[in-house]
């Protein structure tokens, strides 16, 4: 009887029907692929990517040069020195992140206490020359003040979380 | 003996207590750690904390343990949840009004109150009304304050009137409103103020240099010597990726117990001042020229030799700064020695050498720093103490509050702020008769007889009262010494105080001892810096040149190894004088001037404190070998490697020292284990007085070496300011129109400063104090010679008038 049946479903070819089948229908059903870069896929608020500093609303950056970030960074990609302003606040002179030491574990955002530094959802950027990988004070700041909406936004989605 | 002590219980763990002792004494022992703020074993018991609070057996309340004596059978429980649950209320207190601040507070990470917050606070506060604000106040360069932080614990208020002798900071108002500021609303002006800064368990004060430079946890410690003074307190750098941040105290109970003054705290500032030599440099036809090390090693092996063989050994000096290492004299010695050049010294500040060859072993202060403070009598000449040597100063203090009776033999009235037992002022050329005075009334009281040598001068001389009780204090006394300071040291009659000094020792029973100059000067005589000795101390056939006598008289060629003769010398613009006229000068050194640049022929950049591994041999003869704490800056090097490839051109045999311990061991063969040597001055003296208007110079106390000379925070003290001033008496002042805070042109001879008066009617008539060692004083002539003032008047003034 097994034989039989064996015989049957080989030279009726029912595996291949039945394959093609499962072929016939995904071919109907909505496609998923994105077409990157002209497509993206969505990103959580809470990724980690490209390092930014933030200022308050009133222009004044936020980073107090406490050194919580270097001395949480398990890479060691961070490196500050600080003085104090002539305005008597205690501010950072230089804040160096070496992308490439960094392993964007998050752990100097989770730790800054005026939510200076953050980590985007930015994650394409490259680099072209040697030395570039290193974000000064100034590039973090750059990215900060051209992302603030987009910080802001994903900071506010993920507090009642935290 | 077991009658004083107890036994008592804590945590269930039974010990031997001294009777009298606090319970946290004997828990600190015991190695059972009780939380605490205002308690510090070097202060005196406050209680105003609470957070040390414990359970004791059979007490109705949690009771404070730095401020609960023991008893027998007491059984005290740290942990107990009723201990524990005191300690979180008062943790809860306390956090009331402290700012958590923490981030931007520089006492983040080595702070008693965020560590004890760790393990006693709550994670939530339950207050929610406004916190206190405190005003800041402006307590000088040195420190800076954040009152807010407060906790009141007073330590700094305890260190001022117990330690320092001043009540700098004291605390007005209670409860909420108390505050600490300073009394008097005046600078914090002690040469130990700094100190506050290690007290402070919260971050209210803090060092200015450093605000906000650095973070506790990043920075490297090293273990350090202090380069400035002979007591060579035991410090800590703290370096961050290679650069000086700070210093902080290494305890030792021997020398500095766990203060430090403020030159040896804030003295590293100096290491990043712009008159840093970065690179070799070389004159060429009157052209400064930046080289490499292998041309100006040549360049300055070639100079050294060419003077050398053309006018003989003899027109050759090498000048050392006392706060040279033991390596450094020793290399520079051994080619000298190489040379046949005689002519070597460190002693650049003395003035007076006709006694070199019968003076000890090295200047020591003839017994240990720790035992200064148990002295029962003490005869000190010459000095200010506070301002010549700050931890022997305190030492010397404690033994004054003991009970020791503190005798002063001075050209002028310091501020001690202990009770003294006598104080002769005397004019500064007068000092030798005011010594001798003190023997006479010695041999008189104790009927030994007078020296020889000193006998003809002693018979001529008065005994006062005063000198009668000096001479009883030290007869009385179990312990006791005659020490010389600072102002003998440069005494151009130094030869017969110290004769005398030490004759006043030994018919008293006293220790002789004196503030030798620099850090090391002790390790220069040992290794052979000196014309008249060799490494040990074995006595030369032929002694060179003296320091003085080289400048004086003028040399052909020069070997500066970290002097700046213009300020360290004994006249400095006779130093300037024979410098210019020489043919060459080799200068390793880690600063450069313009002075020094129109003098010098080489310069050859070398490391200064924290720079490069050395020896310092203190007042004690206590070898302290240290390590290097940070690479120096641009291409200096340290000094040892400098020397020993200079030696290595100039072809000294078996000079391959690889590294500095390898010196230091030959050094200590060289020095062998040599005889200390009593002090047996048989000079025959007269007291033949200096007499006229003349000009006296203290060794400014923020001017003994180049790094202090360009440390900012110190040079912008009021110490500073008072050492760039003319001080003279009442009279002289009425006599010159002079009045206080005016202009003045001083002159000596052809050299003037402009500097402000300063009256102070602790000055005899005919002195005139003008700090040597700084900046503003540097072009002057010797430290004692005649002297010239003359009121400026104001153009401001005379412009107003026409």
């Amino acid at each position: 009887m097994k034989a039989l049946s064996s015989w049957i479903k080989t030279w009726y070819l029912s595996e291949l029907w039945a394959g093609l089948a499962l072929t016939l229908r995904y071919f109907f059903k909505p496609k998923i692929t994105v077409y990157y870069p002209e497509e993206k896929t969505p990103k959580s608020p809470r990724f980690r990517g490209l390092h930014a500093q933030r200022r308050y609303p009133n222009g004044e950056e936020r980073c107090i040069a406490c050194k919580l970030c270097e001395a949480i960074c398990p890479a060691l990609a961070i490196t500050i020195d600080s003085e104090m302003r002539e305005d008597g606040t205690r501010r950072t002179t230089r804040y160096d992140i070496d992308l490439f030491k960094c392993i964007y574990c998050g752990f100097c955002e989770e730790v800054c206490p005026v939510d200076a530094i953050v980590e985007t959802r930015i994650s394409e950027f490259h680099f072209e020359k040697r030395g570039e990988q290193i974000m000064t004070k100034e590039k973090l700041l750059a990215v900060g003040d051209k992302y603030e909406a987009q910080i802001a936004a994903d900071r506010a989605a993920d507090a009642p979380y935290r | 003996m077991s009658d004083d002590l107890v036994t008592i219980e804590i945590d269930g763990k039974p010990l031997k207590a001294r009777k009298g002792s606090m319970v946290i004494q004997v828990a600190d022992e015991a190695g059972i750690y009780v939380p605490r703020f205002c308690y510090h074993e070097k202060l005196s018991i406050a209680a105003n904390c609470r957070m040390c609070l414990v359970e004791v057996e059979r007490a109705p309340k949690p009771l404070p343990a730095c401020a609960t004596p023991v008893a027998d059978g007491m059984k005290v429980y740290t942990e107990s949840p009723k201990a524990l649950a005191a300690q979180k209320a008062v943790m809860e207190f306390l956090l009331i009004n402290h700012p958590l601040d923490c981030p931007v507070c520089d006492q983040g990470g080595e702070c008693e109150l965020q560590d004890l917050a760790m393990g006693f606070g709550s994670d939530v506060s339950r207050y929610t009304e406004r916190k206190r604000i405190v005003k800041d106040k402006n307590i000088g360069p040195l420190i800076s304050t954040d009152m807010t932080r407060c906790i009141h614990c007073t330590r700094c208020v305890r260190f001022g009137t117990e330690i320092a002798g001043i009540q700098e900071l004291g605390a007005t108002g209670r409860g909420e409103n108390m505050r600490i500021g300073t009394y008097i609303e005046r600078s914090v002006d002690h040469e130990l103020s700094g100190n506050v800064i290690d007290l402070c368990p919260v971050g209210a004060l803090n060092s200015k240099p450093f605000r906000m430079r650095a973070r506790a946890w990043e920075m490297i410690r090293h273990a350090l010597v202090s380069p400035h003074d002979a007591a060579g307190s035991n410090l800590y750098g703290h370096v961050l990726r290679g650069s000086f941040m700070r210093v902080v105290p290494r305890p030792n109970e021997a020398i500095n117990e766990t203060w430090i003054s403020d030159r040896d705290r804030f003295s590293y500032e100096g290491i990043h001042s712009d008159q840093r030599l970065l690179k070799p440099m070389l004159k060429q036809d009157g052209q400064w020229q930046e080289t490499t090390w292998e041309v100006a090693l040549e360049a300055a092996a070639k100079a050294v030799r060419k003077v050398v063989d053309a006018h003989g050994p003899e027109a050759f000096g090498m000048l050392a700064h006392p706060s040279s290492t033991v390596e450094e004299f020793f290399l520079a010695r051994r080619i000298a020695d190489h040379l046949g050049v005689r002519n070597l010294d460190h002693r650049l500040r003395q003035a007076d050498f006709r006694h070199d060859n019968e003076a000890p072993l090295f200047p020591s202060l003839g017994r240990s720093i720790a035992s200064i403070a148990s002295l029962d009598a003490a005869l000190v000449v010459g000095s200010s103490l506070r301002k010549d040597v700050p931890i022997i100063a305190h030492r010397v203090r404690m033994a004054a509050l003991a009970g020791g009776r503190i005798n002063f033999i001075n050209p002028r009235a310091y501020e001690f702020l202990f009770p003294v037992n006598a104080e002769v002022i005397t004019p500064y050329g007068a000092m030798a008769s005011a010594l001798a005075a003190v023997l006479k009334a010695l041999a008189e009281i104790s009927g030994k007889s007078v020296p020889a040598n000193l006998a003809r001068a002693v018979a001529a001389v008065e005994v006062s009262e005063d000198a009668r009780r000096i001479a009883q204090s030290l007869l009385d006394g179990k312990e006791s010494a005659v020490l010389l300071g600072d102002l003998a040291e440069t005494h151009p009659q130094f030869a017969e105080l110290e004769t005398l000094g030490a004759a006043i020792a030994a018919l008293s029973g006293a220790t002789y001892g004196r503030f030798s100059q620099g850090a090391n000067s002790a390790g220069g005589w040992l290794t052979g810096f000196v014309p008249h000795r060799g490494a040990g101390g074995e006595p030369r056939v032929a002694a060179g040149l003296a320091a003085r006598d080289m400048l004086a008289q003028g040399l052909k060629g020069y070997l500066l190894l970290g002097a700046e003769p213009e300020f360290d010398a004994w006249e400095g613009s006779a130093a300037i004088a024979a410098l210019s006229r020489a043919e060459t000068v080799v200068a390793l050194t880690p600063f450069v001037t313009e002075t020094m640049k129109q003098y010098a022929d080489v310069l050859l950049p070398v490391g200064t404190f924290g720079e490069s591994a050395g020896t310092f041999i203190n007042g004690e003869g206590l070898w302290q070998t240290f390590g290097g704490a940070s690479r120096p800056l641009g291409e200096a090097r340290p000094a040892w490697k400098v020397l020993r490839v200079l030696g290595n051109l100039l072809n000294v045999a078996d000079f391959d020292y690889m590294s500095c311990d390898e010196v230091r061991q030959a050094a200590e063969q060289a020095v062998g284990q040599p005889q200390g040597r009593a002090p047996a001055f048989t000079l025959e003296i007269s007291l033949q007085p200096l007499t006229g208007f003349m000009r006296v110079a203290e060794t400014a106390l923020y001017g003994t070496d180049g790094l202090v000379r360009r440390a900012p925070s110190l040079q912008a003290t009021q110490d500073a300011e008072r050492q760039a001033s003319v001080n003279l008496s009442t009279a002289d002042a009425a006599r010159l129109g002079i009045a206080d805070g005016m202009q003045v042109v001083v002159r000596q001879g052809e050299f003037s400063a402009t500097l402000a008066a300063r009256i102070d009617a602790g000055i005899p008539d005919g002195t005139v104090f003008i700090a040597a060692g700084v900046a503003a004083t540097a072009g002057l002539g010797p430290r004692t010679g005649a002297i010239e003032l003359e009121a400026v008047r104001l153009a401001a003034a005379e412009g107003d008038r026409a």
